[in-house]
């Protein structure tokens, strides 16, 4: 299987816990402020809750327990709307960043020595010239956990 | 690519029209049936048949075009009274309807018409074809007509439109392209071209709303061509636009989006005093919610539409049973939300083959019961109480409860113990347990049975109900009952810590509120599991925020509480009590699915978005039985000790009464039928109007009957409430009862009459051992404040 883009292409960047991610522009629908969200008991633990999102039910993903990191200390999460072959998900990360242009020549797949969570989410990294951005695999992100 | 995507359209629009063509053949064939003299619907069917086989050419479809062609043949022959309408040829009418609904089934799936070979049942038409100039007692008719329609075989050219339109003379309105196309079968017609000149116009008539006017040759001809004509000229369903649902759906959302935007600008206009916003506010709120109602109508259809094939499938099965049974629909334009009427079709189907299969006897049965040999199968549908119930009610022996007794004890799916139980409408109903009916059954039982569990399964999975009840000897009837649509169910909203929960009020069987002592002392334990008594009965109980906090199956920890909130709820025929923080409202809400993260969490069943613009999750009933291990071995032992409590409490109980105090240590009872609501009053509430006492009630003025001279022995300085019994008289008056305290409701198979009747009482029960007198307070109230009622009409 072919993760790595081989092509220039538009990045959305956001950033989870110090780390810079990106996702394809295409695959966002939109971005939005810290949501209410309703809590789902006996959820699976990276579901944090549900958003309204104009009269449609949104799951919120928390990023942070998807990618193994420890929990956001108090500050509000933005969410990131990504449409999933089910509908749309929303990702909760700590904050966004802007649409940057990425080359093909500056990828890498992620390193052996990442987290094995993340890693399996982490389809390559860009080397930015001052710091480094992982390209989520938004499908597996939002994909159910066994 | 585009060409490929507009073949494809057009071939999709020839499925919807040529499957909607032959559901009208279906029906236009069994008018004919009754009334063969009939013309009209032979004209709409050759219509149909006639549309099909054109554009099947046109698609290149040959197997479909050559079917088509030999039944419009036929149809041709009929309709110009060359031949009779009989059974023979009805039959094998409604095997090119269906042979023709195989190949489009075939088309849809594959894009080809398939390979099955028709010849045998082409064969048949034409063999009737060829016999059919016998009844037309005209000898030199008999050979030319039926030298046409065998010279095409199957397979020929995709150009030949038409059978019977020779080049005889007297054709010219036939279309141009016919006789070019039709030299192949010429030669045969034109030694009788002379008889066989005013049959070949009916390809003229129907295509061209039939302006045909050159029969004049053969018998009956002048009358048929006006009918023809008639039905041809009656353009239908031009007001009508066929769109997609998934279009709709979206439609219906995009008002959803709208509606939450309206009320975000209400709640700015208010805020505001602008009056010009106001107005405009205002508007827009009508206009929201008047498209908000139109489009919700969108996606309504008559049910119609999902019953118009039953008389077809019921004239099949008797005739394969041997039966004659009429079928008889009322109220197919009740409306019913479209995916609900997917959703009902295959159970539909199932209780109506059971009706004719196992209800309606063979005629000489009926007879010699005194009945006509022809079974009675009514489908009626309408709307009632915000639902819509459609019955299906035959005329024919009824079940044998004592034989689905015998044969639910014999699986093993009750004790003869709990058989001994229930009464005839309970064992009736054991016909829609899983496990019940097997095809071994369906010879052994008489009654009904095979796969009612599957009507039942598929019913419930849209938030129906499926009862039925049977009369023995004079029929049966299954009642289906269905919220009019899925998208939107009345619901409980109940609050536990943070959180609103919404209850689909399907599952909801009452509100128990324990308050004080009861609340301390009410909830008892039997092993793990927290149970209360509820009028007698242990009823098993799940507490919501264990349940929620994962802790479901651990046994019940029983913390106090000034006030426990116990909703009982049925799940599986079962009922248990969930004890949560609030109970907060009852709404309509819009049922949305969760996502796929979610949907293993067997306790929610969706979610709703509430009025404040928060998300609220639904309660699945069954869910939340199941994860608070409701199935374990004690509660499951205890839902059956209950079932069958409830179960004799429901044949027990004839008699609801609520029992209540009217003075301090004076307790009555009030038939329940009587009572609209229980309320407290202030005091200051009750007014006096003349002689009597009233107060201000939901905008009327309400009498109050004060039975326990509570006004008088109260001392007046006391503000305690007073509980307000509300109750209707028989004539639908309203009146209030002042009470003391309300106790409790119970189940009583009669009231026992007073030795001396007196008026106002209507008698006594028992009540823990004392004797409760029985109020007539209906009487006690008509006799009362008509007294009043003049005098407060006048003033």
């Amino acid at each position: 299987m072919n993760r790595v883009p081989t092509e220039d292409q538009q990045l959305c960047t956001f950033f989870v816990a110090g780390r810079t991610f990106g996702a394809e522009v295409s695959a966002m629908r939109e971005v939005l402020t810290a949501q209410p969200l309703t809590r789902v008991p006996l959820a699976p633990q990276q579901v944090r809750g549900l958003i309204n999102l104009r009269g449609q039910i949104v799951t919120a993903i928390d990023l942070r327990e998807r990618l193994g990191f420890p929990p956001c200390d108090g500050q509000k999460a933005m969410n990131v709307i990504v449409e999933g072959d089910d509908g749309l998900v929303s990702l909760l990360v700590d904050e966004i960043g802007d649409v940057v242009e990425v080359s093909a020549d500056d990828v890498e797949p992620p390193p052996d020595t990442m987290g094995e969570r993340a890693r399996d989410l982490i389809r390559c990294v860009y080397k930015l010239e001052d710091k480094l951005l992982l390209l989520l695999d938004i499908e597996k992100t939002i994909a159910e956990v066994e | 690519m585009s060409d490929q995507s507009e073949m494809d359209e057009v071939i999709a629009e020839f499925l919807v029209e040529s499957k909607e063509g032959l559901d009208r053949v279906d029906d236009d064939l069994l008018t004919l049936e009754k009334d063969p003299a009939n013309r009209q619907p032979l004209a709409s069917i050759f219509r149909a048949v006639h549309t099909i086989k054109g554009t099947a050419g046109f698609l290149a479809y040959e197997r479909l075009q050559s079917v088509a062609h030999a039944g419009e043949s036929l149809l041709s022959l009929l309709r110009d009274g060359e031949r009779a309408f009989d059974p023979e040829v009805a039959t094998a009418l409604f095997a090119t309807v269906d042979a023709l609904r195989e190949m489009l089934a075939q088309i849809e799936n594959t894009r080809t018409d398939g390979s099955k070979d028709y010849s045998g049942l082409i064969g048949e038409l034409e063999r009737l074809l060829k016999t059919s100039a016998e009844p037309a007692a005209d000898s030199v008719a008999a050979a030319p007509l039926s030298g046409p329609p065998p010279g095409p075989p199957p397979g020929a050219a995709p150009p030949r439109v038409t059978a019977s339109a020779p080049p005889a003379p007297p054709a010219p309105s036939a279309r141009a392209a016919e006789p070019a196309a039709a030299p192949p079968r010429a030669a045969p017609a034109t030694p009788v071209a002379a008889r066989s000149a005013p049959p070949p116009a009916p390809e003229a008539a129907s295509d061209d709303g039939g302006e045909r006017g050159h029969d004049g040759g053969a018998g009956r001809p002048p009358g048929q061509a006006a009918a023809a004509t008639g039905a041809g000229g009656a353009p239908a369903g031009e007001t009508s636009v066929r769109v997609d649902v998934a279009l709709l759906d979206k439609l219906m959302n995009l008002v959803g989006e709208l509606v939450l935007g309206r009320n975000q600008i209400l709640q700015f206009a208010g805020l505001r005093e602008d009056p010009a916003f106001q107005t405009t506010s205002q508007r827009l709120n009508l206009i929201t919610s008047e498209l908000q109602e139109n489009v919700m109508k969108t996606r309504m259809q008559p049910i119609g539409n999902a019953l118009h094939k039953f008389p077809r499938l019921v004239r099949d099965l008797a005739l394969i049973c041997k039966k004659q049974v009429r079928v008889e629909i009322e109220g197919e334009n009740t409306e019913l939300d479209r995916t609900l009427l997917d959703a009902i079709r295959d159970p539909l189907t199932h209780a109506v083959r059971n009706s004719v299969d196992h209800g309606i006897e063979m005629p000489d049965v009926r007879i010699s019961r005194g009945k006509s040999p022809e079974g009675l199968l009514l489908i009626r549908a309408l709307h009632q109480g915000g639902q819509v119930t459609i019955e299906i009610i035959d005329d024919g022996g009824g079940i044998n409860a004592e034989r689905v007794r015998d044969k639910a004890i014999a699986r093993g799916l009750i004790t003869p113990d709990q058989a001994e139980r229930m009464d005839e409408s309970d064992l009736v109903n054991l016909i829609f347990l899983p496990g019940f009916s097997t095809a071994e059954q369906v010879s052994n039982i008489s009654g009904r049975g095979v796969g009612m569990d599957v009507v039942r399964t598929n019913v419930e999975r849209v938030g129906g109900t499926v009862d039925v009840t049977s009369r023995a000897g004079q029929g049966a009837t299954v009642r289906i009952r269905l919220p009019l649509t899925l998208a939107i169910i009345p619901a409980l909203l109940v609050g536990q810590g943070q959180e609103n929960y919404a209850i689909p009020q399907l599952n909801l069987v009452e509100l128990v509120r324990l308050e004080g002592d009861l609340a301390r002392r009410g909830i008892e334990r039997v092993q793990d599991a927290a149970v209360y008594r509820l009028r007698g009965n242990l009823l098993p109980l799940v507490f919501l925020d264990q349940l929620l906090s994962g802790n479901g199956s651990r046994p019940a920890e029983i913390v106090d509480r000034e006030v426990v909130n116990i909703v009982v709820l049925t799940a599986e025929e079962r009922q248990f009590g969930l004890v949560v923080d609030r109970v907060a409202d009852t709404a309509e809400i819009v049922v949305k699915p969760l996502g796929k993260l979610l949907k293993n969490t067997a306790v929610f069943a969706g979610a709703t978005i509430m009025g404040d613009g928060s998300v609220a999750l639904i309660l699945d009933t069954a869910g939340v039985a199941s994860c608070a291990s409701l199935t374990s071995k004690t509660a499951k032992r205890l839902l059956q000790l209950n079932g069958q409590a409830g179960a004799d409490a429901r044949k027990d109980a004839t008699v609801s009464l609520l029992l209540c105090d009217l003075a301090p240590s004076r307790t009555v009872a009030i038939p329940l039928q009587t009572v609209v609501r229980l309320e407290e009053v202030p005091r200051t509430a009750l007014e006096r109007l003349g002689d009597s006492t009233v107060m201000q009630y939901r905008g009327d003025i309400l009498h109050v009957l004060d039975l326990g001279g509570l006004l008088l022995e109260a001392p007046t300085s006391d503000e305690l409430p007073f509980r307000l019994v509300a109750c209707r008289t028989p004539g639908g008056r309203q009146f209030g009862v002042l009470v003391a305290e309300i106790r409790d409701v119970v189940n009583r198979p009669s009231i026992a009459p007073l030795a001396v009747p007196r008026p106002g009482l209507l008698g006594s029960v028992v009540v823990e051992n004392r004797l409760v007198e029985v109020m007539d307070v209906a009487r006690i109230a008509s006799e009362t404040i008509a007294f009043a009622g003049d005098t407060e009409v006048a003033a």
